[in-house]
């Protein structure tokens, strides 16, 4: 039995290349699918990877009560002074709290590619901010300096929009701000901002208050003493997330839209991709049939024949899953684009094909070369010895 | 037209392959159709303002900076401006985060001249509106979706703005009347559509009183628009507040293009789709006519120019793809109404699905031609001497 399967099995690969184009349509519509699907979840994956980086369990982001992001929270600058007092953070040798206030507002800056302008978020940091945020790094260039119109543009901006090299010039309501240089941060989405003094931004703005306090926590066991702290205090009226879960839900919403697009899309990819993986199955046991009729009358039972065949379809769809999950790696894994984040800002971002996607995709692939094996297998297993052998 | 019997039965010669074939097709069509619409509905977003005489100005450097109450005066006097209103984004919710409620402060009277002739509201309804300081006018759907009546108190919350009295989020409107738009194509921008009295939110806000977050402005000569959106701008230039004036529609969709290069995403899909796709028929068709040689030979022998061989086989290409697309166009038109409710905000037009017949008909040449060819160009003697 099992040797009849290895000899009916090689048969039918020995034999495949006789039947290249129509077996080719299997390859190239199963690669088309994965290709798709591995794709578009590459988009989610990036997004999600992004924001979830710039979130630490051990920093903490507080918020106006009620308010869901930093762009619609505003906290005067008493509330600030009395999250400063609060414990549970960070101390710097010279006892000040690892805090930084901090004001959030977009600029309009053209993007390169359309040309169009887009909402770029321009964030006013503490001085703290390296003590708070100590993944940032000035890569080129150099800091800006307090109280001054400079900043730092994140490089995932510098890649997306127009003006931010170190030199150029940024408009923002009635003032003009000089790149100074450019920083990383972990590839996070802080990358896609651009930075400058809290200070200088809310004179240019003519803004008291802050948006948003970020604080880096003594450990993160100490969150909860921190946010007890603050919520009852009966003077604030604020919000205390972990930066992680903020941005997990920033992120939530647009990766959830993505995900079931291309799922749905590529679900419908793959039912047309059965037919064509059916037609090629037919196509080749009919070709066969002559072939395995002989089979048949020389003593193999019908099972190792339906093995065959659906082993061939498998082994093409197995091609055609790795061929297109190929695709995906080589022409979108890295490429940086940009999409209007949680809260009207925009987010860079590197489309992602993780080890898991690819295993996705050929999970996928196996499917659909399952599927379209099975009836023609059970065909091939039920051909009619005698006529077969007539016809022929 | 004689040989339409004839092409219909060469199709059908061998079954499941063209019922699978003509599946693949239909599946492909029902992907274009779908993903066109979308594409399109992005491309050219419904505004919420219909027409080209609209235009607004906004902060020039960023569009969360406020303008300052004054610049409305100064745009009521630039000639050729009909109406000039005032609103500020309120980012409002019902009860819960994902109830969002395009809740809008008008000013009364300025809004519906701007917008006029684009809502329908009663006429007790709106005197109502206008003698009730905390009212709201509601759109019909909206009213219905959450099952709101008129006389009930509606709460929202605000994700911005604390009110000045009790620093609370948690704003209260009367609903005194309903509003319905009239322009249908514009309905789904306003769905989620509540507008309540600017004065009263802007006495009751802790901050950024005497500032509007936007202007926009009606004019008597559209063709005048871009002129006068310059005008404008000029008006504030060099001061601490410039704006930015466009038309309305290409302010909504300059919104969109930020989401991303939508298209581009739709049209790789796309070609995938059909790539594949062209494979796949290209085989079928290829190999149907393979099968059927001596047939063909049989057809030139009994007088079959080799030009009507060449048609016979193109039309059988072209029926293969042309009749399925018409059905998976057909079925994406069926689908509207889901994709719809699934974008919210976003109209669709079933006119993008017109280009699809265009592609199917070129699909048909495409794969049509080599087994045509091939036919037309056969041998008599060879084919029937099943010489290959």
């Amino acid at each position: 039995m099992f040797k009849q399967l290895i000899a009916v099995v090689s048969l039918s690969i020995r034999t495949l290349p006789q039947r290249l184009g129509a077996s080719s349509v299997i390859v190239i519509g199963i690669a088309s699918v994965v290709a798709v699907l591995v794709s578009v979840l590459a988009m989610s994956t990036g997004f999600k990877h992004t924001l979830a980086d710039a979130g630490r369990k051990d920093r903490v982001i507080v918020l106006r009560g009620g308010s869901d992001n930093e762009l619609s929270s505003n906290l005067s600058a008493n509330d600030y002074a009395v999250i400063a007092d609060a414990p549970g953070l960070a101390k710097s040798a010279d006892g000040h709290a690892a805090l930084s206030g901090e004001i959030v507002t977009v600029v309009n800056i053209p993007k390169i590619d359309t040309g169009t302008d887009a909402n770029v978020t321009l964030r006013g940091v503490s001085l703290s901010v390296g003590q708070v945020r100590p993944e940032l790094k000035v890569v080129e260039g150099r800091m800006f300096r307090p109280a001054v119109r400079e900043l730092i543009a994140g490089m995932g901006a510098a890649k997306q929009f127009r003006g931010l090299g170190v030199g150029q010039v940024v408009k923002l309501r009635n003032s003009e701000w000089t790149v100074t240089g450019r920083f990383t941060s972990n590839g996070d989405a802080h990358e896609s901002e651009l930075m400058a003094d809290v200070d200088a931004v809310r004179s240019a703005i003519e803004y008291s208050g802050y948006s948003s306090a970020i604080g880096l926590l003594s450990s993160a066991d100490s969150f909860t003493v921190l946010k007890d702290a603050l919520t009852t205090n009966p003077q604030l009226k604020v919000e205390v997330t972990d930066e992680h879960a903020y941005y997990a839900k920033q992120s939530q919403q647009l990766a959830q839209v993505i995900d079931v697009v291309g799922n749905v899309v590529a679900a419908i990819m793959a039912i047309g991709a059965t037919f064509g993986a059916l037609n090629t199955m037919y196509s080749s046991v009919a070709t066969r049939s002559m072939e395995i009729a002989t089979l048949r009358a020389i003593g193999f039972s019908a099972f190792p024949v339906l093995l065959s065949v659906m082993f061939e379809s498998l082994l093409l769809a197995l091609i055609g899953g790795m061929a297109g999950g190929a695709l995906a790696w080589v022409f979108f894994n890295g490429h940086s684009v940009s999409t209007l984040g949680g809260a009207f800002a925009q987010v860079v971002f590197s489309l992602t094909v993780t080890g898991r996607l690819l295993v996705t995709g050929i999970v996928w692939a196996c499917f659909i070369g399952v599927l379209g094996g099975l009836f023609p297998a059970l065909r091939a297993a039920r051909v009619p010895v005698a006529e077969a052998l007539r016809a022929g | 037209m004689q040989y339409l019997p004839l092409i219909w039965s060469n199709l059908w010669r061998k079954k499941t392959r063209t019922i699978f074939t003509l599946l693949s097709i239909v599946i492909a069509f029902l992907l274009f159709g779908v993903l066109e619409t979308v594409d399109q509905a992005f491309a050219h977003p419904s505004t919420g303002v219909s027409g080209a005489d609209k235009l607004i100005s906004t902060n020039k450097y960023s569009i969360t900076l406020t303008l300052p109450f004054s610049h409305v005066q100064q745009v009521r006097s630039v000639p050729g401006i009909e109406a000039v209103t005032w609103i500020t984004w309120f980012g409002g919710y019902y009860q819960e985060q994902k109830n969002f409620v395009f809740a809008l402060p008008i000013d009364t009277q300025s809004y519906f001249d701007v917008h006029k002739g684009e809502f329908v509201v009663d006429r007790d309804q709106m005197r109502a509106f206008e003698n009730n300081r905390s009212g709201a006018l509601v759109n019909i759907a909206l009213l219905k979706k959450f099952g709101w009546k008129i006389g009930d108190k509606l709460p929202i919350h605000s994700t911005i703005w604390a009110k000045k009295s009790d620093g609370s989020l948690d704003w209260t409107f009367d609903i005194v009347g309903t509003f319905d738009v009239k322009d249908s194509t514009q309905a789904s921008a306003q769905a989620y559509s509540v507008l309540f009295h600017y004065e009263m939110f802007d006495e009751g806000r802790s901050f950024g009183n005497g500032t509007v977050g936007w202007l926009e402005e009606r004019v008597t000569d559209p063709s005048q628009a871009p002129e006068i959106a310059k005008h404008i701008d000029a008006l504030f230039a060099n001061s601490p507040n410039e704006t930015k004036t466009q038309p309305a529609n290409e302010f909504a969709t300059s919104f969109m293009k930020q989401l991303g290069d939508i298209g581009f995403v739709l049209r790789m899909i796309l070609a995938a789709v059909f790539f594949a796709l062209l494979f796949l028929t290209g085989n079928t068709s290829m190999q149907s006519v393979r099968d059927r040689i001596p047939e063909f030979a049989v057809l030139k022998t009994i007088g079959f120019s080799d030009l009507r061989v060449l048609g016979l086989v193109l039309a059988e290409a072209l029926t293969l793809c042309v009749v399925p697309a018409i059905v998976g166009l057909a079925l994406s038109f069926a689908l509207l109404p889901v994709i719809k409710r699934g974008l919210q905000g976003v109209e669709l037009s079933a006119s993008s699905l017109l280009p699809g017949i265009g592609v199917a008909i070129l699909l048909g040449v495409l794969i049509g031609l080599p087994p045509a060819l091939r036919a037309m160009r056969l041998s008599i003697v060879d084919a029937l001497a099943n010489r290959r």
